[in-house]
């Protein structure tokens, strides 16, 4: 049976300042080294700081996956050298000496599977090493410090994944849960990442280190499932090992050092005293944590009676379901979430496009309210929403701009569905016996109409005429 | 002009304008010139020391608002950092670190319009108890230049005590700052852990050290706590201390307190004049009105091993920063080849903190911590619910601070363990967290004895009302400088 374990590092994208001094968490914005202080960059005599919202947003989490929260969490100092890491230790969680770490155990549905959660820790992130160079001769190495400090939760599983696909559908849950709680941006690069361990027919582990993004997990666990089963069928035995992703060759290559052999020498850190937290501490957090996706989609379904499929859609994505909560009435709930979901998330579909938007709240509802009173057809909402995106105008100068208004009523509409049959005889003809070719008449009207006949409705009318 | 003067007598003096700060700025400086050539306290002094005595001179004759200092001269231990000054540790691995920022307690008394004379010698990165493994040559005894000043705020006790300043600041890792005053005769005090922030003060063993002054009068220690204690939020161990004013009642005595004789402190190994020396302040208090019985902590046998045992590894962890890579030698455009780098990494480092980074390697790796580190910290533990238990029945616990004299420059250096028992009665407030006072109480044969007292968390204010009782009874000859 193959079994696959994971351990995933996600920043705390969404806090003001790192996790022991106050520098931005967002490091993103800087020239290389310009977003550090005495405290990130481990000058003598600096002093951790304790960042208490990262501790309440990292027990947050914890809460939501359901684990265990101890009374009272400490920190631990991993000793090691790397030139990312400016004191040469990282300030970390361990829960050998009891559970210490924001979160114990605890366990994520993914569908009907259950996925156990082994602890939850929060840490600082060390800083990037950029390697620059042709060759391995002339090659050097370059570090930033912008990004040590930032805070980072990690989130251990349990090996209970068998294939690839699993993992794809727990990591699909787990970056929308982070983002509908507002602690991270999982569309932020390098936000996300992820180590995995994997094994077959109860042989030895094999850890995957340098996973960049949640897309190459899948691929690295599925190549190394691979890896060891075609080892396996030749009778060659799968060592135990760390081997790393090959981002460019899409393969996983052992590691030359021993990094399993580290010793890292954990202790207390003593510079940051325990962190009581305690039931009140938990129950403000529990009271300002948002609803979850599963309630969210209930509610749609519920009272707006959207289809389940489109409230799962909508639910599970926090930058539409915000949208739809800030857009929709009761009354038209409905076609905000078929704006959303039908229009909207094709043509918003990157990370760009989302921050370019210039699509409001408002703009929402007025296009849902517009179609709603039959001022535009369904059809032009797209047009609208379109224009929107670029130009930010006011949802009726757009509607005029296009000249989509003036819907045109039946009698108008029957007009131009005459000339149009008076116009294409051969067509006509050909309808009558062959279904297909009436689209070609639609379009003929929609044409006439610059798309503002409503194409259901005008074949509907054409039908009843050609028959 | 008289340099020896107390803290408190210096901002009278100002306050009263019978000295004008620039003129006892500018003596202490030609002071310095005269006799730290043989002594040997300072590292690096600040040119514009007069400068600034000058400033504030004027700050008074205009009727400024001015600082609780008056422009008093302090030399501060070469640890701590003061923003665009050179803070080398004593080690050629920091031969040419500027500090970009102050350390708290370095705030706290600029705004008290204080004066840095300049940086003082100690012990490199504060290990070791002699200050002769400072990698810029052992500072001397005023009392005698044959001999040690203690350490490893070496530098801050022999600036005290040969007039070169004020007051000074050192750090106690486990008696770095009552050791050098019981050697030199001046007052050394390590209050409870937490009082002072330890923001800007380069981490030697973090879970355990203080910042604290040296003073010539327990009353001037007092003045330096009010100035420099209390909660920071740059040192998330820091305590509220309610902005406790500790000169206040500070002469209430120590009539009806109970005072425990640590009976592990006076035992085995201790010299016999200091023995005696130690004996005679008993007395002395007894006559002041308190009582003193003996009382065991055993776990004090043990200390000294749990002591170095933490302290290595602290030190092997804070200390791994120093690999070359930031620190060190001159920064190259062009980068390092790395085996180049590797092979030098930790080449600029000495002797001792060689030795204790390596124990700080092996003391808490696996397979040997259980051995070690973690059987140091149930010592730890234990010996702070023994303490916790005297104290019940005490007030306050004594020592002699130092079992032995002072000793000769070089007598002991080749031998690294006899230095490490010398710890003895100081470690045990570090590794309780308690505070400890050393005051200077006799002079034998030329040679200095100081005597402990130590008090209960947060008592601090009880432990100077004592030192100051005690330190009332004595009077000493002066330093033959």
């Amino acid at each position: 049976m193959t079994k696959i374990g994971l351990e995933i590092h996600s920043q705390l994208t969404e806090l003001q300042s790192k996790l022991f001094c106050s520098c931005k968490a967002n490091y993103r914005e800087f020239q290389p080294n310009e977003n550090i202080c005495p405290i990130c960059m481990g000058l003598p005599g600096s002093l951790p700081q304790l960042n208490q919202k990262a501790v309440e947003k990292a027990t947050m989490i914890a809460m939501a996956l359901n684990c265990s929260t101890p009374e009272k969490i400490t920190f631990f100092r991993k000793n090691y050298f790397y030139p990312d890491l400016p004191k040469n230790f990282q300030i970390t969680q361990l829960n050998i000496y009891g559970e210490t770490s924001v979160g114990g155990p605890g366990i994520l549905m993914v569908g009907d599977k259950k996925i156990r959660i082994t602890r939850i820790q929060l840490e600082e992130d060390p800083g990037r090493i950029i390697y620059e160079g042709s060759s391995e001769k002339n090659q050097i190495t370059l570090v930033d410090y912008n990004r040590a400090g930032t805070p980072l939760v990690e989130i251990v599983t349990e090996p209970d994944f068998e294939n690839p696909k699993e993992v794809r559908e727990f990591l699909n849950i787990l970056s929308d849960l982070l983002a509908n709680l507002g602690v991270s941006d999982p569309s932020l690069e390098g936000a996300m990442r992820a180590d995995a361990n994997v094994s077959i027919e109860d042989g030895n582990k094999v850890e995957i280190k340098n996973i960049g993004s949640f897309h190459d997990l899948e691929k690295a666990v599925h190549f190394e499932i691979t890896r060891q089963q075609s080892l396996h069928a030749r009778n060659i035995p799968i060592i135990q090992e760390t081997r790393h992703w090959d981002d460019k060759r899409k393969i996983t290559v052992s590691s030359r050092s021993k990094e399993e052999d580290l010793d890292y020498r954990y202790f207390l850190e003593s510079d940051i005293p325990w962190v009581r937290i305690g039931n009140q501490i938990k129950d403000k957090l529990k009271s300002e944590m948002p609803e979850t996706i599963s309630s969210k989609k209930e509610r749609y379904v519920s009272k707006y009676n959207i289809p389940a499929q489109v409230a799962d859609v909508l639910s599970s994505d926090k930058f539409y379901s915000d949208l739809f909560e800030k857009s929709h009435t009761t009354e038209n709930a409905k076609e905000v979430a078929n704006i959303i979901t039908t229009d909207l998330m094709g043509l918003v579909d990157t990370r760009e496009k989302r921050e370019s938007s210039k699509l409001t709240a408002l703009h929402l509802k007025e296009i849902a309210d517009s179609i709603q009173s039959g001022k535009i057809t369904r059809n032009s909402a797209k047009n609208v929403l379109y224009e929107i995106l670029k130009t930010g105008k006011a949802v009726s100068t757009v509607i005029s701009d296009l000249d989509l208004d003036n819907v045109f009523s039946e009698s108008e509409l029957l007009k131009i569905i005459e000339s149009v049959i008076s116009e294409e005889t051969q067509a006509v003809e050909q309808a009558k016996t062959n279904p297909q070719t009436i689209n070609y008449l639609v379009g003929k009207v929609m044409q006439k109409t610059k798309g503002k006949a409503d194409p259901t409705y005008t074949l509907d009318l054409l039908k009843k005429k050609i028959n | 002009m008289n340099l020896k003067i107390s803290a408190l007598q210096f901002t009278r003096e100002v306050k009263t304008g019978n000295i004008s700060v620039e003129d006892f700025i500018g003596k202490t400086m030609e002071h310095i010139e005269k006799v730290d050539g043989n002594l040997h306290a300072f590292l690096s002094l600040n040119d514009n020391a007069v400068n600034q005595a000058r400033d504030i001179d004027k700050k008074i004759k205009s009727g400024d608002k001015i600082g609780q200092c008056f422009g008093m001269p302090i030399s501060i231990k070469d640890n701590i950092c003061i923003k665009d000054t050179k803070t080398t540790c004593a080690s050629k691995m920091l031969e040419n670190y500027i500090a970009p920022y102050d350390a708290t307690v370095i705030t706290k008394l600029k705004q008290q319009d204080a004066i840095f004379v300049g940086k003082v010698n100690l012990d490199e990165f504060a290990m070791g108890l002699s200050t002769e493994f400072s990698a810029y040559g052992p500072s001397r005894n005023p009392w005698n230049t044959d001999y040690v000043p203690g350490g490893s705020s070496g530098g801050s006790a022999v600036s005290v005590s040969a007039f070169e300043c004020v007051a000074s600041l050192g750090s106690d890792t486990g008696g770095s700052v009552r050791n050098p005053a019981s050697f030199c005769s001046t007052v050394g005090y390590k209050p409870t852990y937490g009082l002072i922030s330890r923001y800007g003060l380069i981490s030697y063993a973090n879970s355990i050290e203080q910042i604290g002054p040296l003073t010539r009068t327990v009353e001037d220690a007092a003045f330096m706590l009010n100035l420099i204690a209390g909660l920071d939020s740059n040192d998330n161990t820091t305590i509220n201390n309610n902005n406790a004013d500790y000169l206040k009642d500070i002469d209430s005595g120590i009539e009806g307190k109970k005072i425990g004789i640590i009976k592990e402190m006076i035992g085995e190994g201790i010299n016999p004049t200091v023995l005696s020396a130690t004996k005679n302040a008993i007395s002395k208090l007894e006559q002041l009105g308190a009582i003193c019985e003996e009382v065991s902590l055993d776990m004090v046998k043990y200390s000294v091993a749990a002591y170095y045992a933490i302290t290595t590894t602290e030190a092997g962890s804070n200390l791994a920063r120093y690999d070359n890579l930031r620190y060190g030698y001159d920064f190259s455009v062009e980068g390092y080849a790395f085996n180049a780098y590797i092979e030098k990494a930790r080449k600029k480092l000495g002797p001792e903190v060689t030795r204790r980074m390596i124990l700080g390697g092996f003391v808490p790796s696996s397979g040997y911590a259980g051995k070690y580190f973690l059987k140091a910290l149930k010592v730890k533990s234990k010996l702070t619910r023994q303490i916790d238990e005297a104290f019940k029945k005490f007030d306050l616990l004594i020592s002699p601070t130092v079992p032995i004299l002072p000793f000769k420059i070089g007598e002991k250096i080749n031998d690294p363990a006899s230095l490490f028992l010398i710890d003895i009665n100081t470690v045990t407030a570090n590794l309780t967290g308690k505070p400890a006072i050393s005051i200077p109480y006799a002079i034998s044969n030329g040679l200095p004895i100081g005597i402990q007292l130590i008090a209960n968390s947060m008592n601090d204010k009880l432990l100077l009302q004592a030192a100051r009782a005690l330190e009332k009874t004595v009077k000493l000859p002066e330093v033959p400088i």
